[in-house]
């Protein structure tokens, strides 16, 4: 009767496991939210147009200076660790706050980002009429407008001058984009062609075809290069008319402690007036930054502009990994569960292909650039593309040597998954088949198989996780800081398996630990981790779809 | 004996083992599981287009025997056959049998039902299909002629091409038998078909296990005594491995021969 109450009691009743098993899973659920509170928070702030504050700056040495700029964050450091490092603090101050203002115009200030004493400057304020423009070099200006001129004539002056700019800022951004549309199409596809040209020459001298055949094709090849180059001059011609074109407006204004700039349209991508918004107006300059961030290009060594060309190179990877890997792995399960004898030597094949799973992906990166592109590309070079040598063609790092190493890396993956569903169909839905005069691997194909995609999917949606945040091997197989071009175009092939590409978790990497603007990407490295993230979370959502429906078509009574 | 039956009524003519006409031999036939004797030395003659049945305890190698005449051993690894088996007088343990096309001419169902994850109609045309059958004429014409004699065309012709896995366990197990008839086997082999159906489906089962004789040679196996006193014209009692006695269902069930088979029937054992 004693252990009815008290402690003990308590603890027989299994109410302390309840308590820790509900402890763990809050915990887990803590460090979730954290991670994606964090970089919600961080990364999605970075769009909102914050409003430009403007105080006096008046440090002991030196001149007074009116500063103007986005307020990034505030905190407090002790005096003591301030003098230490060089600054002269007054005495009696234990302890500084200091302000980090995001103050652009780097052409005039040299750097975009400064720290600013609390006892050195005087309140802030909102000042109206304030600018920030975005531009395509030398970071963002904030100042004041002061006229609008149209080669040498004036346009419009102060406030007034407002909807004119807007209006001519969106020309000049029509023109760029014509621009680069013909760098993109009409240039590549000349630069292709002629390319092509000089690698059939190549080609022929290797091949020692007869002097009279070279001769001719060389005649060819000059009247062709002819004909392209004669295009080229005219596709040039444009593009310079083009930008004379984009130039024609040039926008003069003021930095906050009044240096006049002169800007030309054509640099600028974005103009607007966070003091003046109202808060929709910023909701609308928010949702477009975003959209901006998803399908542009990187400007300014990745540290600002989007990061489109990164989320294509990402999924184009995962893709051709889902496609190489998926019939590679299930095939291996079939032979290894419905063909293979069991035994001990299937034991020990099976046991080494789930260890695979656990080895370093750094080694499967290692793996890939010794094998896939050094031995096995460097031999496709020699064979199918020797015209192009010495500057390899598939012997160097790119899209697919870096898609094969990823499936290579998921394969045990794949193969685990299938086996586990192969062993799941009910040996009775076998027995019925063949007991209707099927073969074994009628059975397999038609019966056995269909019944096991469930489970192969479930092994693709692992397989795609792991992949797409994958960046270790990548490093070393194909994935770089910077690809001019994305993997898919309008040039024959279309589809680049040589072609080097960006990849978000390598974007994440570069942007946080190798760019020369720590400040202006740190913002820009947690909206990247996000993408990366909600990325990742579609793949999966899209192959769990796939799977409850292919489980909803082969649903069996014995699941 | 002619004579006999000739004037004997139509309908409750005592069945004879010797008047039939026989579909299965079976020889000598001893199966071992590695080393353990499954089967001791069976012989006994399966008759044509009548319903035979095989009772006995469980373990006694009725299932086993079963699945000998459309060699589903095989699958066993360690299974190993003696004896022969003749069907039509010929041997289906010869090295030179297509095992895939005895399996045509010697339809099966298992006890649990278990169709395809695939439509109702796949379900029956697989079997076509499998043999190369393509024309969707005839396609149609089996699958509807294969679901009437299993007597599961009312209840699904107007969703023929919906899932199989949303039929009821008694439907399911007709659509099987559908399944089996719909290639033209010359024997059916019915393991325990409705020992996992309830009772109303289990009388459709018997019912239509009745239509189908006609057309079919039939063996069942049954653990429901009163089952295989209803459906079956003979009965095998099998035990340890031993076919103990065989003869008409009506006198192995009123006036068996072996004392250990009236012990079983009435209860005594097993």
């Amino acid at each position: 009767m004693k252990s009815l109450f008290g402690v003990t009691a308590w603890f027989r009743s299994g109410t302390p496991w309840i308590w820790l098993n509900a402890g763990a899973i809050a915990l887990c659920l803590v460090m979730v939210v954290g991670v994606l509170g964090l970089i919600v928070v961080r990364g999605g702030s970075h769009f909102w147009p914050a409003d430009l504050q403007q105080t006096e700056w008046a440090p002991e040495s030196g001149q007074k200076k009116t500063i103007m700029g986005e307020l990034v964050r505030a905190e407090t450091v002790s005096a003591v660790m301030l003098r230490e490092s060089g600054a002269t603090v007054p005495a009696e101050l234990e302890s500084v706050t200091r302000y980090l203002v995001k103050v652009g115009n780097r052409d005039v200030y040299g750097r975009d980002f400064s720290w600013y004493m609390d006892y050195e400057i005087s309140g802030w304020t909102v000042p109206e009429g304030a600018i920030a423009l975005e531009r395509r070099e030398r970071g963002n200006f904030y100042g004041f407008p002061l006229k609008l001129t149209e080669g040498d004539k004036l346009i419009a002056e102060g406030v007034a001058m407002w909807p004119e700019l807007m209006q001519r800022v969106e020309r000049a951004n029509a023109i760029f984009q014509q621009m680069k549309d013909i760098e993109k199409n009409d240039i590549s596809r000349i630069n292709n062609q002629i390319e092509k040209l000089r690698l059939t020459e190549r080609r022929l001298v290797l091949e020692q075809v007869s002097e009279a055949e070279l001769a001719e094709f060389k005649a060819q090849a000059a009247a062709e290069n002819k004909v392209l180059s004669d295009e080229y001059e005219v596709i040039q011609q444009k593009l310079d008319q083009l930008r004379a074109e984009s130039n024609r407006d040039t926008l003069i204004a003021r930095t906050a402690e009044g240096r006049e700039v002169t800007i030309s349209l054509a640099n600028i991508v974005n103009a607007y007036a966070p003091n003046d918004m109202s808060v929709w107006q910023k909701t609308r300059h928010y949702f477009s930054g975003i959209a901006g961030f998803l399908t542009e290009e990187p400007r300014e060594a990745n540290t600002e502009g989007g990061i489109f060309p990164a989320i294509f190179g990402t999924v184009t990877m995962v893709i051709l990994m889902a496609i190489i890997v998926t019939p590679f792995g299930v095939l291996a399960a079939i032979y290894l569960r419905e063909y293979a004898k069991q035994g001990p030597l299937l034991k020990i094949i099976r046991i080494s292909v789930y260890n695979l799973a656990g080895v370093p992906s750094i080694v499967y990166g290692v793996f890939g650039l010794g094998f896939f592109v050094y031995i096995m590309g460097g031999s496709i070079d020699q064979l199918f593309y020797p015209e192009a040598l010495p500057s390899p063609t598939f012997g160097t790092p790119g899209l697919f040597w870096a898609s094969l190493t990823l499936a290579l890396l998921t394969l045990p993956v794949v193969i685990v998954s299938t086996e586990e569903g192969l062993s799941r169909i009910p040996s009775t839905i076998r027995m019925g088949s063949l007991a209707l005069g099927a073969t074994k691997s009628e059975t397999l194909w038609k019966v056995v198989v269909p019944l096991a995609t469930p489970a192969m999917m479930t092994g693709l949606i692992l397989a795609v996780a792991r992949a797409a945040g994958e960046v270790a091997p990548l490093m070393l197989v194909g994935v770089v800081k910077l690809a001019p071009t994305l993997p898919i175009d309008g040039n024959f092939p279309f589809i680049h398996l040589d072609q080097k590409i960006m990849h978000l978790g390598f974007h994440v990497f570069d942007v946080g630990f190798q760019s020369p603007n720590v400040e202006a990407s740190r913002p820009l490295l947690y909206a990247t981790a996000l993408v990366l993230v909600l990325l990742i979370v579609v793949l999966n959502m899209a192959a769990i779809y796939m799977r409850n429906r292919l489980r909803e078509k082969y649903r069996s009574d014995t699941d | 004996m002619n004579q006999d039956k000739l004037t004997a009524p139509p309908v409750e003519t005592e069945l004879k083992l010797s008047d039939e006409k026989i579909k299965l031999q079976v020889n000598d036939l001893k199966l071992y599981y590695g080393d353990a004797l499954a089967l001791k030395s069976v012989n006994m003659t399966i008759p044509e287009k009548r319903v035979t049945a095989f009772i006995g305890p469980s373990g006694c190698g009725k299932s086993t025997l079963l699945r000998c005449f459309n060699r589903m051993n095989d699958l066993v690894d360690i299974c190993r056959i003696e004896g022969e088996i003749l069907m039509d007088s010929q041997n289906i343990y010869d090295p030179k049998v297509d095992v895939a096309e005895l399996r045509r001419q010697v339809g099966m169902v298992f006890q649990k039902p278990n169709p395809f994850p695939k439509s109702i109609y796949e379900n029956v045309a697989y079997g076509l299909r499998l043999q190369g059958v393509k024309d969707k004429r005839i396609l149609d014409e089996v699958v509807e002629t294969s679901l009437k004699g299993a007597a599961l065309w009312n209840e699904v012709k107007d969703r023929l091409h919906d899932n199989a896995f949303g039929l009821s366990g008694g439907q399911q197990q007709r659509l099987v038998i559908a399944r089996a008839i719909a290639i033209e086997p010359e024997v059916l082999l019915l393991d325990e078909p409705a020992s996992a159906l309830d009772p109303i489906s289990t009388l459709k089962i018997e019912e239509l296990i009745y239509e189908l004789k006609d057309k079919y040679t039939i063996v069942i196996v049954t653990h429901n005594m009163q089952q295989a006193a209803r459906v079956s014209d003979y009965t095998a009692f099998m035990y340890m491995g031993d076919l103990i006695e065989f003869d008409a269902t009506n006198k192995m069930f009123t006036n068996p021969s072996q004392q250990q088979t009236e012990d079983y029937i009435t209860g005594r054992f097993g």
